[in-house]
């Protein structure tokens, strides 16, 4: 039998991964098992344009690259076991796949919140069937949206229903400014300001007690005991990695799968990890272990990943250096982006204007021990502008742990 | 090689431009202008713009 590689998860991380493993030299099989039944799509625009009905799935599907025209595809299956010694996996099927290298792709799914109350009219927004199965519900005359999380997805829900002409939208959070984690206090106050300006309410500083309804729900029980009145909720409150299926092979598991510099699983140089389910050291910072949960990180952890197992697997001995992307992302809310270059979570508790104005396109820079690690444009595509022009100052500076600061 | 850029996609992100200045770039006003028939040898980077296109807009013909 010819070698294998087993992709675990068919989303954009498996795509890429798929995609970069030939663009590596890989000649040997491929097969990519995922859960959902459809050819890998682009989910940014879920929280958006799906939402609004401006993109049916057809302008979703990415086009996969010539190079994988060859590669089987086990649609609709779920890889529930591994027996990562054996080099097997099992799927939910009853099936077994017997590999030679795996890539570890089976992404996030959204957490959910166990207080109270009936289930029905609570959305998550993750896949194709949860934007359209919102849309529907958000698209009745007279529908009351309350939000529960106010970071990215949430907001991005929040400014996409009011657009659709939704007569409430609440955001409710128990942190004080909506994305304040990622982004800190000077950017959080700017956007909550041009969220309300635009028609969304927010319940900050407090959390979510319960859900009022019989068999769906009709309000949102806040810790105060105050009632918000709601026909469909979102529950955008983070997400849940899904690596059950690697459970009992001694792996640490908590919050993602753990990877080394060069993104490979529990010491196995035939295991690697990709997309957000990968917890990796990124060399261009402190080398903690983190997951990262922007668009970008699919594409890439798979040219990186993708390099070092095929490596591996034709026993070419070049080891890359350190898996060390600079991350970027990007969200849009309304009639405005917020562009974002490094790593701003970083450098929370140094920020600075860099140009413009809170109240209008603003430019702001991210700074750890006095050094730029992050900048965040918000507003118009000048801004944007003016944040890649500190991408080469971001690119150039060297690594923080490198410079043996605190 | 042939590159089409769906310009109703593009919303001027610029990740294209990162990944491969020889053949994209935003003008003075952030609008994007790009190569459509770049040398075979820009193929790598040009693959690597299609990749990080936020709206997946760009499409390579033969």
């Amino acid at each position: 039998m010819s070698a294998r590689i087993v992709v675990a998860g068919a989303s954009m991380a498996g795509l890429r991964a798929a995609e970069q493993l030939r663009a590596a030299g890989w000649t040997g099989a491929i097969t990519l098992v995922g859960d959902e039944p459809h050819m890998p799509y682009n989910r940014p625009p879920l929280s958006k344009e799906v939402l609004a009905g401006k993109a049916p799935f057809a302008s979703l599907a990415f086009r996969p690259r010539a190079s994988v025209s060859d590669v089987e595809w086990r649609l609709g299956t779920k890889v529930v076991a591994s027996r990562l010694s054996e080099r097997i996996v099992e799927l939910d099927d009853g099936s077994t796949l017997s590999y030679d290298g795996l890539v570890v792709a089976t992404g996030m799914r959204p957490r959910r919140l166990r207080c109270p109350g009936p289930l029905a009219g609570r959305h998550t927004v993750r896949t194709l069937a949860d934007a359209q199965g919102l849309r529907d519900e958000l698209t009745r005359p007279g529908a009351r949206l309350v939000v529960v999380g106010a970071g990215f997805i949430g907001c991005e829900v929040a400014a996409t229903a009011v657009g659709l002409g939704v007569r409430e939208v609440t955001v409710v959070d128990p942190l004080p400014l909506p994305m304040v984690g990622p982004l800190g206090e000077l950017l959080g106050r700017a956007l909550l300001e041009r969220h309300e300006q635009r028609g969304v309410r927010f319940a900050l500083g407090t959390s979510v007690a319960g859900f009022e309804g019989e068999d769906r729900v009709t309000g949102v029980v806040l810790a105060d005991s105050t009632v918000l009145p709601a026909d469909v909720v979102v529950e955008s409150v983070g997400s849940v990695a899904n690596t059950e299926w690697l459970d009992g092979n001694g792996l640490d598991l908590t919050d993602g799968v753990l990877t080394d510099e060069q993104l490979r699983v529990g010491g196995r140089p035939e295991v690697v990890a990709v997309g957000d389910v990968a917890r990796f050291p990124n060399a261009r910072y402190d080398g903690v272990p983190r997951r990262v949960e922007h668009w970008c990180i699919p594409t890439d952890t798979a040219r990186h990943a993708a390099k070092v197992l095929v490596a591996h697997l034709t026993g070419a001995d070049a080891e890359p250096a350190p898996f060390a992307p600079l991350p970027t992302f990007w969200s849009d809310q309304h009639d405005f982006r917020l562009q974002s270059f490094g790593a701003p979570a970083l450098g929370t508790g140094d920020v600075r204007v860099l140009d413009g104005d809170p109240a209008a396109d603003v430019l702001v820079g991210y700074h750890h021990d006095g050094r730029l690690v992050g900048v965040v444009a918000l507003g118009g595509p000048a801004a944007g502008s003016a944040a890649a022009r500190h991408r080469a100052e971001l690119l150039k500076q060297p690594a923080l742990s490198a410079q043996g600061s605190s | 090689m042939k590159v089409v850029v769906d310009m109703n996609k593009c919303q001027d992100h610029g990740q294209c431009v990162f990944a491969a200045p020889d053949v994209f770039q935003l003008d003075e006003n952030g609008r994007l202008g790009y190569v459509s028939d770049p040398d075979d040898a820009l193929r790598d980077e040009v693959e690597e713009a299609a990749d990080v296109c936020p709206l997946q807009a760009i499409r390579i013909e033969a």
